[in-house]
């Protein structure tokens, strides 16, 4: 099992005929993940390398049965790529697109609700059940799908989770599914909204959770895992030595009024029982040591 | 993007919010000119991106307009030290002259987007002046929070459950109401990441003005909002975090002597990180993000080796969709032309994993450069900082 997306997940690439997505949606059909349709307005009733294009999202899902859909447009349009997306009924969407507008993600993420959709991102690498679909950036080769144990992992960064999942897959520790939520302050899912499948998941032994200095989305994390969850669960949190108001990369990543230090989130984590790595090339024998592997 | 109190205030008045009458100057000859049409007291505040600015010596009272320029010869041209500034303080270049204000009451009001509820939120305190985290920690009964939601903006009954909360009287709750009406849409229309008014106060008049304000604007929203990249101001901004800028680097100048070079914000942390772990100190944060081609990776070496503290570099890349030997290529292309410039003057670290790190490993081997290549993130981090030590 994996969550959210499996080999049947039907894929629609918004902004396909762009150079990003015209690059991705090839590796993601390589992938095999079944990639349906593609839209860029103007551009219906054409094929891009073999994928039916259509001019809107509302026609790849009539024609095409697509259920989750894929976002490579500039900033500037990404959030009507989103919107479009939820009003068309398409069930996941997943926003690559980094350097949204903050304010344009507060109407998004409640248009998204009311549609009862799931968006995950923006400004995240995607997401992947090793060896069934892969909807993202993420190279696939790094994953495993069968191995000792399954974890599942949530990361708020991109490169960062393949280091992670690198070390893992060496162990011989395969991924049930990886999702990338992105590192922006306002994003589609965040943990708390993701550890809970986990938990229901059977395949899913344990889970992994990556964070990063701001806000506290892994303080709030910690204590789900306390209150509702028996599987375990390990963290990471990068920025230990980010310095206050100094905004890293990540609109998201930034120390503001002495709160959402990495100091203050290891705490959390460690006070509700989840195994904390001490440095970033530890996060795969803490999971492994986690599931009694090591 | 931070800009300074006379543009935040400038931008504020814009949406009604009232403002204590002045102008900036940028010459002691200037201030006295304001201070003149002002025609009574004038307050002279020192204009930087950093708070604490009164403490530090840098706003001043002035009794008229010899004074003015008396005081404002001071404050320009002063190294302004606060607790936001760090030890090696401000340079102060231009100051903000305006009408003394009597105080009556002092409040807080700001807005910032909280992330839990997705949705931007109004707080006020009746504690005003004071750094509202202080008021936090020691009495958060004392902060009042009302949510905004974007679809309908802030109610009429969220206006009044704040004014009494606040014991804003019956006289002053509609100029009270109009100036937290002008401080969302404000928020709201100029895309603001914070948008704080402290102290906001009541003279003895029971007129309601923005003694002090701050607004710190969205960068992803300045495609929408042209007019707002003039108030940049790069005086304020470490010259080297000006000039990455330029070359579409993200790079943060910090105080260690291990400069690196990461692919992706989250790695590049986390690669500061084990740098500290393994002993040593970052120089800085750099992410060349998806772009590590010659061209960027030339322009990070630069400007890493342009802080003279950086004594050890750590080239750190996860290839993706990156390929580690088209960047393997970039840094031997960038390290050749660095050293005919006689610019490469510290030992260089490379770690490249993922795809196509193989093929990388040998076009670093095949170059003979010296340059020092590592498998494994944490013995990459160990030996950049067994060089230093």
């Amino acid at each position: 099992m994996s969550i959210i997306v499996d080999q049947n997940t039907r894929v629609v690439v918004q902004g396909i005929t762009g150079a990003e997505g015209s690059f991705h949606a090839a590796q993601m059909k390589a992938y095999g993940t079944k990639v349906v349709a593609g839209v860029t307005p103007g551009k219906g009733g054409t094929q891009h390398e073999g994928t039916p294009v259509f001019n809107g999202v509302a026609e790849a899902v009539r024609k095409e049965g697509a259920n989750a859909s894929i976002i490579f447009v500039p900033a500037s349009f990404a959030t009507d790529a989103i919107l479009e997306s939820a009003d068309a009924g398409i069930a996941v969407i997943i926003c690559i697109t980094e350097g949204i507008p903050t304010l344009d993600m507060v109407k998004a993420v409640r248009y998204v609700a009311e549609k009862k959709a799931r968006l995950i991102g923006p400004n995240c690498p995607g997401i992947i059940s090793p060896g069934k679909c892969k909807i993202g950036i993420m190279p696939g080769d790094t994953f495993l799908s069968e191995g000792k144990k399954k974890v599942g992992l949530i990361s708020r960064s991109g490169t960062l989770t393949y280091e992670a999942v690198k070390q893992l897959s060496e162990l011989g520790i395969a991924q049930s599914t990886a999702v990338g939520i992105g590192g922006d302050p306002i994003v589609g899912s965040i943990f708390t909204d993701l550890l809970p499948l986990f938990e229901a998941d059977p395949e899913t032994d344990g889970v992994m959770v990556i964070g990063e200095i701001g806000g506290n989305a892994e303080e709030d994390a910690a204590r789900l895992v306390k209150a509702r969850m028996k599987k375990p669960v390990a963290a990471f949190v990068a920025g230990m030595t980010a310095p206050p108001g100094r905004r890293m990369g990540h609109a998201g990543a930034i120390i503001s009024g002495g709160k959402g230090t990495a100091t203050e989130k290891i705490q959390v984590f460690r006070e509700c029982g989840v195994a904390v790595a001490q440095s970033p090339a530890e996060i795969g024998s803490t999971v492994a040591k986690m599931l009694k592997l090591a | 993007m931070k800009i300074h109190e006379y543009q935040a205030k400038e931008i504020l008045a814009r949406y009604g919010v009232k403002v204590p009458k002045g102008q900036v100057a940028f010459t002691p000859r200037e201030a006295r000119l304001i201070a003149e049409i002002i025609g009574k007291k004038v307050v002279v505040k020192a204009q930087i991106h950093a708070g604490g600015r009164g403490k530090g010596g840098g706003i001043r009272t002035a009794d008229n307009p010899n004074d003015a320029e008396k005081v404002a010869h001071e404050i320009i041209g002063m190294n302004l030290v606060t607790h936001q500034t760090g030890p090696e303080g401000r340079k102060v270049r231009l100051v903000l002259v305006e009408e003394a204000s009597t105080v009556a009451r002092e409040l807080y009001l700001g807005v910032v987007v909280d992330r839990n509820t997705a949705q931007p939120v109004l707080i006020a305190s009746a504690e005003g002046g004071m750094e509202i985290e202080e008021v936090a920690r020691k009495s958060p009964e004392k902060i009042l929070r009302e949510g905004i939601n974007p679809l309908t903006g802030l109610l009429s009954f969220q206006l009044r459950r704040l004014t009494a909360a606040l014991g804003i009287t019956k006289e002053q709750t509609k100029a009270f109401s109009a100036l937290i009406s002008g401080l969302v849409n404000c928020f709201v229309k100029e895309d603001c990441t914070l948008a704080e008014i402290n102290p906001l106060i009541v003279t003895p008049e029971g007129d309601v003005v923005a003694l002090d304000a701050k607004l710190n604007l969205d960068d992803n929203a300045l495609f929408r909002h042209l007019e707002q990249a003039k108030l940049r101001d790069v005086n304020e901004e470490d010259f080297l975090e000006v000039e990455a800028s330029q070359h579409n680097l993200n790079y943060i100048r910090l105080d260690g002597n291990v400069g690196c070079m990461v692919n992706g914000a989250g790695l590049a942390m986390a690669t500061m990180d084990i740098i500290k772990y393994c002993g040593g100190e970052p120089a800085n944060f750099l992410d060349v993000a998806g772009a590590a081609n010659p061209d960027t990776v030339g322009n990070g070496f630069r400007i890493i080796l342009k802080d003279p503290k950086v004594k050890a570099i750590l080239v750190n890349i996860f290839g993706g969709i990156v390929r580690c030997d088209r960047v393997a290529s970039g840094i031997v292309q960038a390290t050749r032309e660095l050293q005919k410039e006689g610019k490469i003057r510290v030992p260089l670290v490379v770690r490249l994993d993922g795809t196509n790190a193989k093929e990388a490993g040998q076009i670093l081997r095949d170059s003979g450069l010296n340059i020092i290549e590592i498998q494994g993130l944490k013995a990459a981090a160990e030996k950049v900082v067994s060089l230093i030590k």
